[in-house]
């Protein structure tokens, strides 16, 4: 049974807009019918752009807002209607907000999440040991959490939203400023926890790398809509993202001609060419090579990132 | 119930922790006792047995105000402050992720406060004060139990109004305006100005009937033993203002958990 299940949900907001004395009342869809299943243990990357309606899905999600129209099931119950329910059965981590005790040492933070969701004295402790372990938090447990940097206070949150064995994990940007050792940490932690529990972990981010660490399947928005629901791999071959050719010559010319490809910046001897996807680079070099004094080459594949800028530009013109 | 201890013993901690602010806090309390010894000797000197105070009764009026002053949180409490900044900045949507009701949390967090403060910042002038000036206590510890009783019902009330105040930011968008109204308004009426014993006629009796009346006034007359209608009915006015504050408190509450829920804030 599908952990999640989502039917033509939408959420609707009305924005007040004042221009001297006359207010216009204008609706904004945020969420525009929306509908899609998750399955237990699954980890999924919902990506999309500032405003493309993610943080309204994931409030949908917990209950904390009611969708405008279509249907919501979370762990079998309506989220809405069963909120302060589903709160023991999900786990919620902000990455750029705290729900740490600021002033106090880390374990009392944790001291008060057990009695909040009455996890048994024993499952805490192994909880814990097993979190202080994975996530090296053992020198910290004793500090107050305003002294902890940002990347040991992320480890902190997480531990604290898994506690209590959640069966859903909601992680917004987990790992927005962090380092990059930091980063990879926290992807293995979570790569752990979603193998030995089966926990099923939404996750929203900026940061691509996290997507390719951990998610098995990709779900992009913008304007409310699904763009593109998949995995990564699904991902990149749907778009016909062209690659890059970087050839070094011995002097610099003007663009040179190259059949199936075209020059698109030329930096001195450098010059960058692209070609399709479809086009192996191997014919192109031949010419190159025929024709030019070539000293150096590299060849560039397209980049998740320029993918998904592919993939949002027909919704957004 | 577990969970709404544990989160108070976690709020009294976290004061502790702020030990400069607490010494200078105190220290300050005792100068403005002082200043205020000053003034009330003179005042009842000219007017001797002014509103039914002799002139002990008014000097620990000084003193017990002074300690209750923080503890009750009648200039605003830094729980409740952090709760209207919460409502103000949209943070408060985070505080509904949890399983535990949103008044309790925050009932909880400023009891612990409270408590902190009673016993730091409410000892310490009250022994300063009775150093230099001849203070007067509880005699028995059935008087003593009603004190307890008193402050304990007057940090609810305090709470209550607060916790008001700053879920007002749900509807208003600039809340500073309500917090100063509920400045004055706690000032004047809790006594803070003068011991509400003193106003005359009409003035007086809507003074004391007044919720600020029961969070600083009702208390120090139970202290004092000049509670007007004895100590029983002191609690049980407190009581009444609980019931009316809490309840619309609980009201309050539901209608902006479905605001946020239902219009996205």
């Amino acid at each position: 049974m599908s952990v999640i299940e989502l039917s033509d949900v939408s959420r609707a907001f009305t924005v007040t807009s004042r221009a001297g004395l006359r207010r216009t009342r204008r609706e904004v869809r945020a969420v525009d019918g929306m509908s899609f299943t998750v399955e237990p243990g699954e980890v999924m990357g919902y990506i999309g752009p500032n405003g493309a309606g993610k943080s309204t899905t994931i409030k949908m999600l917990t209950g904390i807002l009611v969708p405008s129209g279509g249907s919501i099931r979370v762990a079998g119950v309506d989220p809405s209607r069963n909120r302060l329910k589903l709160a023991k059965r999900i786990g919620v981590v902000f990455g750029q907000r705290t729900t740490l005790w600021w002033d106090l040492p880390l374990k009392d933070s944790f001291a008060v999440l057990q009695k909040m969701y009455g996890v048994p004295l024993a499952r805490h402790k192994e909880n814990l040991a097993t979190f202080v372990e994975l996530l090296d938090l053992g020198d910290l447990l004793d500090v107050p959490v305003r002294q902890l940097s940002l990347g040991q206070r992320m480890r902190g949150d997480i531990a604290a939203a898994l506690l209590h064995d959640p069966e859903i994990v909601y992680l917004d940007e987990p790992t927005i400023g962090l380092d990059v050792i930091s980063k990879a940490r926290l992807r293995e932690f979570l790569a752990e926890i979603n193998a030995a529990r089966r926990t099923t972990i939404i996750l929203t981010t900026h940061d691509l790398d996290d997507i390719e660490a951990l998610c098995t399947r990709v779900m992009v928005i913008d304007h409310g809509h699904q763009i593109f629901d998949g995995t990564l791999d699904g991902l990149k071959s749907s778009q016909s993202a062209p690659r890059t050719l970087v050839v070094d010559l011995a002097t610099s010319l003007p663009p040179i001609a190259v059949e199936g490809a075209t020059v698109t910046k030329v930096d001195g001897p450098r010059q960058h060419l692209t070609f399709p996807p479809t086009t192996s680079a191997a014919p192109l070099l031949a010419q190159i090579a025929a024709n030019y004094p070539l000293v150096d080459l590299s060849v560039a594949e397209p980049t998740i990132e320029s993918v998904i800028t592919q993939l949002y530009a027909p919704a957004s013109s | 119930m577990g969970v709404y201890w544990a989160i108070a013993v976690r709020s009294f901690r976290r004061f502790a922790t702020y030990r400069i602010a607490t010494v200078s806090g105190t220290f300050t309390n005792s100068v403005f006792g002082f200043i205020l010894c000053g003034i009330y000797l003179t005042l009842w000197h000219e007017r001797p047995g002014l509103g039914g105070y002799d002139v002990d009764d008014a000097l620990t009026f000084v003193w017990l105000q002074q300690g209750l002053l923080m503890s009750v949180g009648i200039w605003g409490a830094t729980t409740t402050s952090e709760l209207g900044e919460r409502v103000r900045s949209g943070e408060i949507a985070v505080d509904l992720y949890r399983p535990t009701h949103l008044l309790l949390w925050w009932l909880s967090v400023d009891l612990g406060r409270a408590l902190f403060q009673l016993l730091a910042r409410g000892g310490v002038p009250l022994l300063v004060g009775a150093l230099v000036f001849d203070l007067k206590f509880p005699s028995t510890p059935m008087a003593w139990l009603a004190v307890a009783a008193g402050v304990f019902l007057a940090i609810l009330i305090s709470f209550a109004i607060r916790y008001l105040v700053a879920l007002s930011g749900f509807w208003i968008t600039d809340t500073r305006g309500m917090e100063q109204l509920a400045l004055v308004l706690a000032t004047f009426f809790s006594g803070m100005v003068l011991p509400l014993v003193v106003f005359p006629g009409w003035i007086g009796q809507v003074a004391r009937a007044t919720p600020w009346a029961a969070t600083m006034q009702v208390p120090i007359d139970i202290w004092l033993g000049r509670s007007p209608g004895g100590t029983g009915s002191a609690l049980l006015f407190q009581l009444g203002w609980i019931a009316v504050l809490f309840l619309f408190a609980l009201l309050v509450t539901s209608v902006a958990t479905r605001k946020v829920v239902i219009q996205g804030g």
